[in-house]
């Protein structure tokens, strides 16, 4: 069956989830950014030239042997606290058997029965404001795969490649995988919790300083387990595992679409083969995946290269103290801080703009203006140019700057806007742009004066009424010195000087 | 034969240290020795003549220019083949191997190149270390030097055969059942497997990683302790490495030697011995006994009732993480790529084409015992339970050493039985370990000593074991029945062995 074909039967969403009750299971996969790899001292970095990152232990030599790296441990510690679960007091590598030419061992060394972590939670936040808690059944250490690199065939997929390469610069790299458990009671809005969840892990892994978490880099993978059952009180149905599902987005999609089909097997009478899928970012499809002859039988044993890894209470209480201050706490102490609203507060975050605006107004800006720059204009632009605000060519410090100049009188609104044109098309900061464009606010009296009376004189009619005591027309006065001027006059301050003039005269 | 070869490894270092030979003539004679008679006795794979006599050269300028050395330096040694040797091939002994020449030093090789050891060559074994007669060997078999139609030992019968053929003085071994001391025994060698993790086995070519073990191959057990001291060690870069300092094996022999075990308490294990072992092995094991007691020891009866499930343990132990260790020999990498000579070549197809070509019988039966013993369904009752007689096999020991010093059994039953004889009887050649798993099983230190020749006239070891940690134990008894023993025979049991025909 090919995805177009599955892509044809599907049901409304809507229906699916008012028929079914929708269950999750997610896994996601954080690489560690460690200096050196999980069981050696072989370096690790991003986009290194193939096969240069490695010693004989990551090739998998004979002979050579792992050894546990330090930070690594404490990196899967920091992030089993961070999700409230109990640390191992002793914990285990096994060996996981399989044979696959970017794992150079033909087994991955990873960990079974015993865990690092396990039995803990997270709540992450959803769009509306509410929260939701996702229960967390493991966290636990291993070791990444190599790539394959297949050559000749199209789009660079193996099938109908000529020959295939390895690249073994990521074979070693240290995982967190983290499990949840069952995640029911989502209803019709499991996509959006499993989005939410992974986007809270990310930025979870920021926070704790463990890895970029950069999820286009593959820093942050996702599995997505999806089944359906007719109610909530029945027995879970038979799930499916959407493999390396990459952005959020698609987390959402994928659950979306698995949703639909399999909603649509189930109304034909037919059962959900229990199986690994492939997503389909181009068309927000799934796949099945390769059926495998000897049906997942790794034959796990405890790894007899390592010995227990025994974390101290000591220094797991160590660690702990240590955690940084996590995301969602952080955003309520930043929404008192700022006085922000709930709903306020929630579209900054929703829209991705928390540290910006928080560098902002680290950088001089209240935190009205830091909200008003980053949520208006800033917001409307990234939306025309279809990217993330982060993305956007201005940092927070330029629109700091920006705004120093609206504070000090050196530019209105009006002309703020312009100079942020500037800034974003590239030419300069704030201030070289004021200078470039000839932008900043005429504060001197005289070409205003000299404006006005050029203005009055250019239509007596208006200077007369003005002179009666009629203030209604002096905007057409004021329009036409800001003509004049360019628009660098502040419409107040002419105002003012034309009262003055008229009474003068 | 020129007497340089028949030097011990410490009289040989004190030659060099006197000034009265070089290393390179000392590694030169080795080395003309080795093309004398290795083409009947074929202990080595690979000859690295070259490299040797340039470390050789290299300690004799720093000797004259006055350097501290290594008092190993300049004394020539052999390294089993499944240890890594940058520069030098290295194959474990199989065809899948072949042509693979690794890019580093295993860690105690490092140690022996920094001490200004020439290394000779690379000595044959069964196939990744799996046999007791090296016959699984895939380039040709090694022949024992007491009699070249038997076998030498295995899986280390090159290193073995190596010293007891004076191609070497010194050889390093590895011990995962027996594979050190087995040959010892029936070559009429000295062997030792130190405790678990007291020498790293980083570059050790793994055969079953929690019962492997490197340790010294030698003429005499002065020999073994000065080679012992210099390979044993913490190694970071193993992670079962014990951080312990390695206890003083050199004093030891020298205390053992002197000949006083007053106070000693030697415990004889029941279950190792009696029925399957040789009369004249048993024979040969009684009188040491006797020599113990008149050197003041007092002898223990002791049983150790778990023994009697040693072999089935480690039978499915070994397999199990054989199974495991081996799957990285794919063709994918290094070493040996068989592409199917027919149908599509897909990484499945030569990964299986090429260890169906690479990996010999033995190890095929190993690989495919040890995956049934880990598969899903049977782990709980294979490896499971194994692990469970492991651990009642430790504490059947540690009771044990309660109330002894160190224990003692033959080392083998019987004594070097004919090449081919058992090459269709996985299972008896399988038993011919019987007394030496044990200690691989509970992680203790073994060594095996000559006690003398059956009535074959063919050569019998003497094993003696000891708690983890107290090697030194070993080295004391052993010099003092090395002595006792060669004060009888009015010199060492090698003396006796048949001059080999030397090739011209």
């Amino acid at each position: 069956m090919t995805a177009q074909t599955t892509g044809s039967t599907l049901v409304d969403y809507d229906d699916a989830v008012r028929r079914y009750d929708p269950v999750l299971g997610i896994e996601v996969h954080v690489e560690l950014g460690t200096r050196t790899k999980m069981f050696d001292g072989a370096p690790q970095s991003f986009g290194a030239e193939p096969n240069t990152q490695i010693t004989p232990v990551s090739l998998g030599l004979p002979g050579a042997l792992p050894a546990v790296n330090g930070t690594a441990v404490e990196y899967a510690i920091r992030i089993g606290l961070a999700l409230n679960c109990t640390i191992a007091a002793s914990c285990r590598f096994a060996r996981k058997n399989y044979f696959y030419p970017d794992v150079p061992k033909n087994f991955q060394t990873s960990q079974y029965d015993e865990p690092i972590a396990a039995e803990g939670w997270v709540d992450v936040e959803l769009a509306d404001g509410t929260t939701f808690r996702v229960e967390i059944e493991r966290a636990h250490m291993e070791e990444d795969a190599g790539k394959n690199v297949h050559i000749g065939g199209e789009g660079g997929r193996i099938h109908g490649a000529e020959y295939s390469l390895v690249d073994y610069n990521r074979a070693g790299v240290p995982l967190v995988e983290i499990v949840t458990k069952p995640i029911a009671g989502a209803g019709d809005r499991a996509p959006e919790v499993a989005r939410a969840y992974v986007q809270t892990l990310r930025d979870m892994f920021r926070a704790l300083g463990v890895s970029e978490a950069r999820m286009e880099r593959g820093n942050v993978r996702a599995d997505v387990n999806v089944s359906l059952r007719p109610s909530p009180d029945a027995p879970l149905g038979t799930r499916t595992e959407t493999k390396n599902v990459n952005s959020f987005r698609a987390v959402e999609r994928a659950v979306r679409y698995e949703i639909c089909r399999q909603a649509a097997l189930l109304d034909a009478g037919q059962a959900v083969v229990q199986e690994t899928r492939h997503w389909h970012e181009d068309n927000g499809t799934t796949s099945p995946g390769r059926i495998k002859s000897d049906a997942e039988d790794y034959r796990y044993f405890p790894e007899p290269d390592l010995v227990p890894i025994v974390p101290s209470r000591e220094w797991v209480e160590q660690i702990r103290a240590a955690l940084p201050e996590l995301p969602a706490a952080r955003r309520r102490r930043l929404a008192t801080e700022w006085g922000y609203a709930d709903a306020e507060m929630r579209d900054v975050v929703n829209a991705g703009a928390i540290e910006l605006i928080a560098s902002t107004v680290a950088a001089g800006a209240t935190p009205a203006a830091a909200r008003k720059w980053w949520m208006g204009e800033l917001a409307r632009t990234a939306k025309d140019r279809e990217v993330e605000l982060e993305a956007l060519p201005i940092t927070p410090t330029q629109i700091g700057a920006l705004q120093q100049l609206v504070d000090d009188g050196t530019l209105t609104d009006k002309l703020a806007r312009q100079v942020l044109e500037g800034v974003l098309a590239g030419e300069g900061d704030p201030a070289q742009v004021v200078a470039a464009r000839g932008l900043a606010v005429v504060s001197d009296n005289g070409p205003l004066l000299e404006a006005i009376d050029a203005a009055l004189a250019a239509q007596p009619d208006i200077a007369a009424k003005i002179r009666g005591g009629n203030l209604g027309p002096v905007g057409a006065i004021i329009g036409a010195v800001m003509k004049a001027t360019r628009g660098q006059a502040d419409a107040a301050r002419v105002r003012e000087l034309v009262v003055q003039r008229v009474t003068e005269g | 034969m020129t007497d340089l070869v028949r030097l011990s490894a410490a009289q040989l270092a004190q030659a060099l240290t006197g000034g009265q030979v070089s290393s390179v003539e000392a590694t030169q004679a080795h080395l003309d020795r080795i093309a004398a008679v290795d083409p009947a006795v074929h202990a080595f794979l690979h000859v690295s003549a070259d490299a040797a006599l340039d470390t050789a050269r290299a300690v004799d300028r720093a000797r004259g220019a006055g350097d501290d050395l290594h008092p190993l330096a300049g004394v020539p040694i052999a390294v089993k083949d499944v240890v890594v040797t940058r520069g030098q091939p290295t194959t474990a002994g199989s065809r899948i191997l072949e042509g693979w020449v690794p890019p580093y030093d295993a860690t105690i090789v490092t140690k022996i190149k920094a001490a200004g050891l020439p290394v000779l060559g690379k000595t044959n074994m069964d196939e990744f270390a799996m046999g007791s007669s090296t016959e699984h060997s895939g380039y040709g078999n090694t022949h024992n030097p007491w009699d070249l139609d038997r076998i030498p030992g295995g899986s280390g019968g090159g290193s073995a055969a190596a010293v007891a053929a004076f191609e070497a003085p010194l050889a390093i071994g590895t011990d995962t059942g027996g594979s050190i001391r087995q040959p010892a025994s029936v070559t009429g060698t000295v062997g030792v497997k130190p405790t678990y993790g007291s020498v790293s086995r980083y570059g050790l070519i793994a055969l079953a990683s929690s019962l492997d073990q490197a340790g010294p191959v030698t003429r005499t057990v002065l020999d073994a302790a000065w080679l012992h001291q210099l390979i044993g060690g913490h190694d970071p870069l193993d992670s079962t490495s014990l951080t312990d300092p390695v206890p003083d094996c050199v004093a030891a022999a020298g205390a053992g030697a002197a000949g006083d075990l007053t106070g000693l308490r030697v415990g004889v294990i029941t279950e190792l011995g009696g029925e399957g072992y040789q009369p004249g092995v048993l024979a040969r094991f009684r009188e040491t006994l006797d020599l113990l007691t008149g050197a003041g020891a007092e002898l223990v009866e002791v049983s150790c009732p778990h023994l009697d499930y040693a072999l089935g343990a480690y039978y499915l132990i070994l397999p199990a993480e054989a199974s495991s260790n081996l799957a990285k020999f794919d063709g994918m990498r290094f070493g040996l790529r068989v592409t199917p000579e027919s149908g599509s070549v897909t990484t499945e197809r030569v990964m299986a084409a090429t260890r169906g070509q690479g990996f010999g019988d033995e190890v095929k039966r190993r690989i495919i015992l040890g995956t049934y013993a880990l598969s899903a369904g049977y782990y709980d009752a294979y490896y499971g339970s194994a692990q469970k007689v492991r651990t009642l096999i430790q504490r059947d020991f540690a009771a044990a050493f309660e109330r002894v010093d160190v224990l003692v059994s033959p080392t083998v039953p019987t004594t070097a039985f004919r090449l081919g004889e058992k090459l269709d009887d996985p299972l008896a050649m399988y038993l011919n370990d019987v007394a030496t798993i044990p200690a691989n099983l509970a992680g203790i230190p073994g060594i095996s000593v000559p006690a003398g020749l059956s009535d074959d006239g063919l050569p019998v070891g003497f094993q003696v074991l000891a708690p983890v940690r107290a090697d030194d134990r070993l080295y004391r008894v052993g010099a003092a029945v090395e002595a006792a023993l060669e004060s009888r025979w009015g010199g060492p049991l090698l003396a006796q062995a048949p001059e080999l025909e030397v090739a011209r």
